[in-house]
């Protein structure tokens, strides 16, 4: 019998999508690129089936890759390669003189250097800008991704969107949203947000030779994100290829490896192996107590529930005064009219689905034309993200911050409430109260935003709207655990789950379970929910979920008061807040009418931050400037009121350390991590040895893009990575050396068990040395020192300067060092001197004091984004940690106390706990291990004084209307304490 | 300075139960028995499950290295699982002092238990810098010695079953007759009394003897070598099962000793004298001498498996000392430091072309001694396959294991390559 030649099956499976390609030879005879929505096995059967024709009496050799098949292979037997050994395979034989290839996935992202040693890389665990994140950002845009894609191709501008991790990507994108910036400028700078983490995340520095070869799904798809690869590295139409095989590359690869596969399987041998794969008993293991044990529980939980309602009253027949309350939150719009007896006459509640003020301009004239003549609105006032905005838009009488409306609004339902948890859309925020005063404000950390808009964009993804995603979790008999960390980790999570044959309803009852323990645990800190009071009011869209409201009550083993109006309390109280009013400065009917709104984007030129501004014109002529740091951008002549600013006065000191010329040559100090604080001792010390000593001067975002495509470790803090835009400047410079010693330890202080600098500031050198190229071309010093010892020093240092000049002397190097030690005394003595001159002013002129505690390279402009002159233009006097530590003694702290930069954070806490007026916020940099350690110790100093504890994390791009947000609360909680 | 916390007295060495989390399993076997014949009631943890985890992130801030999240739930876990009275038990952490947030754990564990209710339970301090004082517990020379052969049997045995396990003819039989070995070894220690070098070189060689009569089944596995975060490194529970996985994956792993990273804090004290002129004089002699002392002893328990000729022997320290010197200076002592880059190359050197770098997720040290170095080494041995690995309570192992086999599968094209 003549059996005809066997065919080869390749199916790749990845997070979102499966594909597969069957070949005869070198003939396509079937591809097909589906969704799976986690149905893996059963998606896999299907395509069996649409291909079954070609089966027909033929046997076919199978191979299966991807990260959502690698399980199913194991199970059905089936042979299993690697996605991007597979893609590298395919490559190799279909275009040889491919130089990169670059491959974006639903959750992965990889890149393939052939040129020059073949080297496969694909994105580290903590990545976002990969097909899954597109997804959820266009669902934040309310497009589809078709539409998102086709808006972008007609942007104007770019936008800085964090690239890294899809959770920052969205704390960037909603107040852009929120400001009116155009859907097509967001959705391209989306897309470059994506092709830059492609580069600094994946290509860490190695150059991508053409022709680059785009492969995956997105890139086959976004043509929008293909512009934004090809322009951002400068390629053509000949050397940016885009297959047709683009999509089935990894299926390609797949049909191509499993040729070597000794079985050969027929349609019905194949079909029944995939089969038996399922039929496997479901993964029991990592499940959790189901939400309900019997209807009965479920039916009391409802009564319970039932009962905190506001009443309403029918709009229609009211007559009399009334009073409005707009929450413009991040995601949603919330609108509350109020009777004269606190009813509600009007609610709404809606996404705000990236315009809001359209969106408050309906309602508003839905309420105009249901209240008629019989009610007057007498006063309105406005909370949240937008409020700003919203407020300038139409006239709203008051602002006030969130935290307090939520707090009014909660009093309504329990005057003895001494705990709130509000979980929204983004936010998480929770407030003790004690002695009927906010006393303690915690709000989550931008990297731990696992909240409602979450559960929301998952519930879509799966094909449900969020309250019958909900319904679903409640009836779960075994809710998968999915850990409580950051979002990108729970998708992987979930997508796991899914995986290991979890129901939707499991999924929904897990997800709800970790909201409210990444609140419980990561936000709140708490270590047993006893710790968070008694009457406890939960609040905020996301406890409208059911599912999270029993979850939340499950984990504190005690029942809570949600308010019916849970979603709207921040509304609601922000109405109750304006009942006060008597005459409101609202927009009138009739300027409703004409009203009109359009944004432009502009960079400001007040000064070298360069803020990108959204400029809102509304009818009549009045505008409203967005996204500046400062007032300056506002139109106002000034940035600052004349409060003292401690970082201000740093920096200008830092910069005054200007080069003088010198016989021996150019020396380039980077101005960034340690040699924040020690630039003095540096400066001096090598100008007295004749050198022209050139320091890379204070950071702007494009420093950081200057030195970016040299970072190996993406998870580094951003002050360490700013470093290699700072070597970068210094060689453009056209320096003779660098210099920028290890230092193991720092200045020893003598009031702390040790004196060590953190591994990053210690050794960031050794990196440097390593990855910057750049740095072959000229002399980098970074001797190790010992800063502690003038005689050790000089001992150390004059190997490393006889480098530059052999004819350096010691006697010469003993006095430079002499001269250098001298500069620093002076200058840690001035700002000392003028830390106390700060805290007199702030006396005498009876304003608030901040210290904002960080390390001495936080007063960098691009590394604290402006945070000090926002806290200034709020009316604080500015200090900084290292001006105020000076005044107490050390505290008694629970840890190892072995970091000086960290030693001055605890006297700093105790100097803020130790005096009224003075507030201590904290500055912590994303991805700082050592502040993991601090920031609860600080937190501890302060509260055993009863001061408030508000920290600020920051990163590349920070979102100052957050920032905002929290200085603000903090104020008003302070104003309401007295 | 901080005098913060319980002292483990005498009084309190009669009867407590002393909790220590397992971190290499033969190894803390065998320096359980020695610790036994001081008195100590010891009991090791060897718990897994992603209850683990989630008790420690109760506890401990999460955004702190997985490793401390780990030790400190399995230590709470433990405590409250009503097995032990809780006052009658205290803990042991390890504390190099050095400038990572790792000497922090034991902060960290106070804390922790002092957020429990159970502040009263004093936690044991285990340093050789002497960072605090417990008069129920000293670490004398003595114990160190006693100690030491713990380590250096147990990393005897762990690189002997990792040659073996790959190519074993009976699953486990490798495995079982290190375990066999293990207790044989803690029993005898257990006996107290003088530590006679010349039996514990008998020891050596008989262990070597039994595991070349293991009936193997030689082919070419690719080796994998794994260096990284002394926890991740070692614990099958910090890594995800790692080991297992690669030779699963039929690789032989090949995991530096314990005793690299004892003469790695040792060696750094002799140059922050040297260095930066830090420490007293006699203080750089003593710790020269127990350099020269254990450098010594590794190399007796290497000779005796490179005179029977079926294993390789691991890689004497004074040259993977010197290993790193063009990539990183040794002045890098914080966590894993130069000795990670050191190991990298020391693995390239012995022919180990595949190289996985564990860390918890946002290790400090790790950006600048593993992520910092990979383009250095790549560059300088193309041959050289690295991967990073982070471990983390959120990571998922699909994720993981996916990397494992993108590295296993290059590694593999390049040994066909190689053959044809």
């Amino acid at each position: 019998m003549n059996t005809p030649p066997l065919l080869t099956l390749g199916i790749d499976i990845g997070s979102t999508t499966a594909k597969a390609v069957l070949l005869d030879g070198d003939t396509i005879l079937f591809q097909t690129y589906e969704r799976h929505f986690s149905q893996v096995r059963s998606k896999t059967l299907e395509i069996l089936e649409e291909m079954a024709v070609h089966l027909q009496g033929r046997a076919a050799t199978v191979a299966i890759s991807g990260s959502a098949g690698l399980g199913m292979a194991e199970a059905a037997g089936l042979p299993f390669v690697q996605e991007v050994y597979a893609t590298g395979e395919v490559i190799r034989r279909l275009a040889p003189d491919t130089g990169t290839v670059i491959e974006l996935g639903g959750e992965d992202a990889k890149v393939i250097f052939f040129k020059g040693g073949v080297d496969e890389r694909m994105n580290g665990s903590c990545a976002g800008g990969t097909g899954a994140f597109i997804d959820q950002m266009a669902v934040l845009l309310d497009m589809t991704v078709e539409q998102m894609d086709e808006a972008s191709l007609h942007h104007t501008r770019i936008y800085p969107i964090a690239s890294r991790c899809g959770v920052f990507a969205k704390t960037d994108i909603q107040p852009l949203l929120n400001q009116g910036a155009s859907k097509a400028d967001v959705a391209a700078s989306i897309y470059q947000a994506v092709v830059n983490q492609t580069i600094t995340g994946l290509a860490q520095g190695r150059k991508i030779e053409p022709k680059v070869m785009f492969l995956g799904g997105p890139l086959y798809f976004c043509k929008g994100l293909r512009d934004r690869f090809r322009e951002t590295l400068k390629l053509d139409d000949e050397t940016a290829v885009f297959p047709e095989y683009g999509r089935f590359a990894v299926a390609m690869g797949a049909a191509l490896y499993g040729r070597q596969a000794s079985k050969a399987y027929t349609y019905d041998e194949l079909k029944a192996a995939l089969i038996a794969a399922g039929s496997g008993a479901a993964q029991t293991r990592d499940r959790l107590a189901p939400l309900f044990a019997s209807q009965a529980e479920y039916d009391a939980f409802r009564a319970r529930h039932a009962a905190a309602t506001v009443e309403t009253r029918d709009i229609a027949s009211y007559a009399g005064p009334a009073w409005l309350g707009i929450d413009c939150g991040s995601t949603t719009t919330k609108l509350v009219l109020i009777s004269e007896d606190r009813k509600i006459l009007y609610s709404y509640y809606n996404n705000n689905k990236g315009n809001p003020v359209e969106l408050v301009r309906a309602r508003l004239e839905e309420i105009y034309r249901l209240c008629g003549h019989r009610i007057q609105i007498c006063g309105s006032a406005c909370t949240g993200y937008g409020e700003a905005l919203i407020q300038h838009a139409f006239g709203v009488d008051e602002g006030i911050v969130e935290t307090i409306a939520h707090f009014t609004a909660a009093k309504y339902f329990e005057p003895d409430v001494d705990f709130i948890l509000d979980i929204g859309g983004q936010d998480i925020k929770c407030f003790q109260i004690r002695n009927g005063a906010i006393d303690s404000i915690l709000l989550n950390e931008a990297c731990s935003s696992g909240c409602g808009s979450f559960i929301e964009t998952f519930a879509r993804s799966m094909g449900y709207n969020v309250a019958d995603f909900a319904e679903k979790g409640l009836h779960s008999t075994a809710p998968v655990n999915l850990g409580s960390r950051c979002t990108v980790f729970m998708n992987s999570s979930v997508k796991q789950s899914q995986k290991e044959g979890a129901t939707v309803e499991d999924i929904s009852a897990g997800l709800s379970i970790s909201v409210v323990k990444n609140a419980i645990y990561k936000v709140i800190r708490a270590s047993s929910p006893k710790e968070l009071g008694e009457k406890i009011v939960v609040q905020g869209g996301t406890f409208l979920n059911d599912a999270v409201l029993r979850a939340f009550e499950q984990e504190l083993g005690a029942p809570v008061i949600r308010p019916a109006i849970a979603g709207l309390m921040g509304a609601y109280g922000a109405a109750l807040h304006a009942m006060r009013l008597r005459k409101s400065t609202l927009i009138s009917p009739e300027d409703l009418h004409n009203f009109s709104h359009t944004s432009r984007s502009a960079v400001c030129n007040g000064c070298t931050n360069h803020c990108h501004l959204t400029v809102n014109l509304f009818s009549g002529g009045h505008r409203f400037v967005t996204g500046n740091q400062c007032q300056k951008g506002a139109g106002a002549a000034t940035a600052d009121n004349g409060l003292p600013n401690l970082y201000a006065w740093k920096r200008d000191y830092i910069a005054g350390l200007t080069p003088r010329p010198g016989a021996r040559g150019k020396l380039g100090l980077p101005l960034a991590l340690g040699m924040y604080e020690l630039a003095p001792l540096w400066h001096r010390l090598f100008t007295e040895l004749g050198f022209e000593v050139i320091l890379s001067g204070l950071s702007t975002r494009r420093t950081y893009e200057k030195g970016q495509l040299s970072i190996p470790s993406d998870t580094a803090c951003y002050p360490a990575k700013i470093m290699h835009g700072h070597i970068e400047q210094l060689l453009e410079t056209g320096v003779d050396a660098i210099f920028y010693p290890c230092l193991s330890y720092n200045i020893d202080e003598h009031v702390s068990d040790n004196h060590y600098n953190c591994p990053v500031v210690a050794y960031y050198a050794e990196l440097l040395h390593g990855n910057m190229d750049g740095l072959k071309n000229t002399t980098f010093l970074y001797p190790y020192l010992n800063i502690n010892d003038k005689r050790l020093l000089v001992k150390t240092l004059l190997p490393a300067v006889r480098q530059l000049d052999p004819t350096i002397q010691a006697h010469a190097l003993r006095k430079a060092v002499d001269a250098g030690f001298e500069a620093l005394d002076d200058y840690r003595a001035a700002v000392r001197a003028q830390g106390e001159l700060a805290l007199q002013y702030a006396k005498e002129n009876r304003t608030r004091v901040m210290i904002l505690a960080g390390r001495p390279y936080h007063i960098d402009p691009e590394i604290s984004h402006g945070i000090d002159k926002l806290a200034c233009s709020l009316g604080f006097t500015v200090v900084s940690e290292d001006s105020v530590c000076h005044l107490i003694d050390p505290p008694h702290v629970k840890v190892l106390n072995q970091w000086t930069y960290h030693a001055r954070l605890y006297r700093a806490a105790a100097f803020a706990a130790a005096n009224q007026d003075v507030e201590l916020v904290q500055l912590v940099s994303f991805g700082c291990g050592v502040d993991a350690i601090t920031t609860d110790e600080v937190r501890a100093i302060l509260e055993s004084k009863g001061k408030f504890y508000t920290q600020i994390k920051i990163d590349e791009i920070t979102n100052l209307g957050a920032v905002t947000i929290r200085l603000r609360s903090l104020l008003g909680a302070l104003e309401e304490r007295g | 300075m901080d005098t913060y916390y319980v002292p483990f007295t005498k009084e309190m060495a009669k009867d407590y139960t002393i909790l220590i989390p397992t971190m290499l399993p033969m190894h803390f076997q065998m320096i359980a028995c020695i610790l036994r014949t001081y008195g100590y009631k010891i009991e090791l943890l060897d718990t897994s499950g992603p209850e683990i985890a989630e008790t420690g992130l109760k506890y401990v801030h999460n955004d702190t290295c997985y490793p401390a999240i780990l030790v400190i739930g399995q230590l709470m876990q433990a405590l409250t699982s009503g097995k032990y009275d809780p006052h009658k038990v205290a803990m042991v952490q390890f504390q190099t002092g050095g400038g990572c947030r790792a000497s922090n754990y034991i902060s960290l564990l106070r804390k922790a238990l002092q957020k429990a209710g159970y502040g009263y339970v004093p936690v044991i301090s285990f340093s050789v810098a002497g960072i605090e004082k417990h008069p129920g517990f000293p670490i004398t020379v003595k114990r160190l010695h006693a100690m030491l052969y713990g380590v250096l049997y147990g990393d005897l045995l762990m690189t002997l079953v990792n040659q073996c396990r790959t190519y074993e003819v009976e699953k486990g039989a490798a495995q079982a007759l290190a375990d066999r070995w293990t207790e044989r070894l803690g029993r005898e220690m257990g006996q107290g009394g003088r530590i006679r070098y010349g039996h514990v070189r008998e020891n050596y060689r008989a262990i070597v003897r039994d595991f070349a009569q293991l009936p193997l089944r030689k082919h070419d596995a690719v080796k994998v070598g794994v260096v990284g975060e002394i926890f991740v490194k070692y614990s099958p529970l910090g890594n995800n099962n790692l080991e297992q996985f690669l030779v699963g994956e039929d690789a032989e792993v090949v995991v530096p000793g314990l005793i690299d990273f004892c003469l790695y804090c040792v060696y750094n004290n002799i140059l922050d004298h040297e260095l930066l002129g830090r420490g007293q004089w006699w203080l750089y002699e003593v710790y020269k001498i127990a350099y020269r002392f254990l450098c010594k002893k590794k190399n007796d328990m290497s000779r005796v498996i490179e005179e029977d000729g079926h294993f390789t022997a691991p890689t004497p320290f004074e040259h993977t000392v010197t290993l790193g010197k063009d990539y990183i200076h040794t002045g890098v002592k914080m966590g894993e430091g130069w000795l990670l880059t050191s190991e990298m190359l020391e693995l390239s050197e012995s022919g180990v072309k595949n190289i996985v770098c564990t860390q918890p997720f946002g290790c400090l040290p790790n950006h600048i001694c593993g992520k910092g170095m990979m383009k250095p080494i790549k560059e300088r041995n193309p041959d050289v396959n690295i991967v990073a690995i982070d471990y983390d309570a959120g990571a998922t192992k699909v994720n993981q294991e996916n990397r494992l086999k993108l590295m296993l599968a290059n590694a593999r094209q390049k040994q066909e390559a190689a053959k044809a």
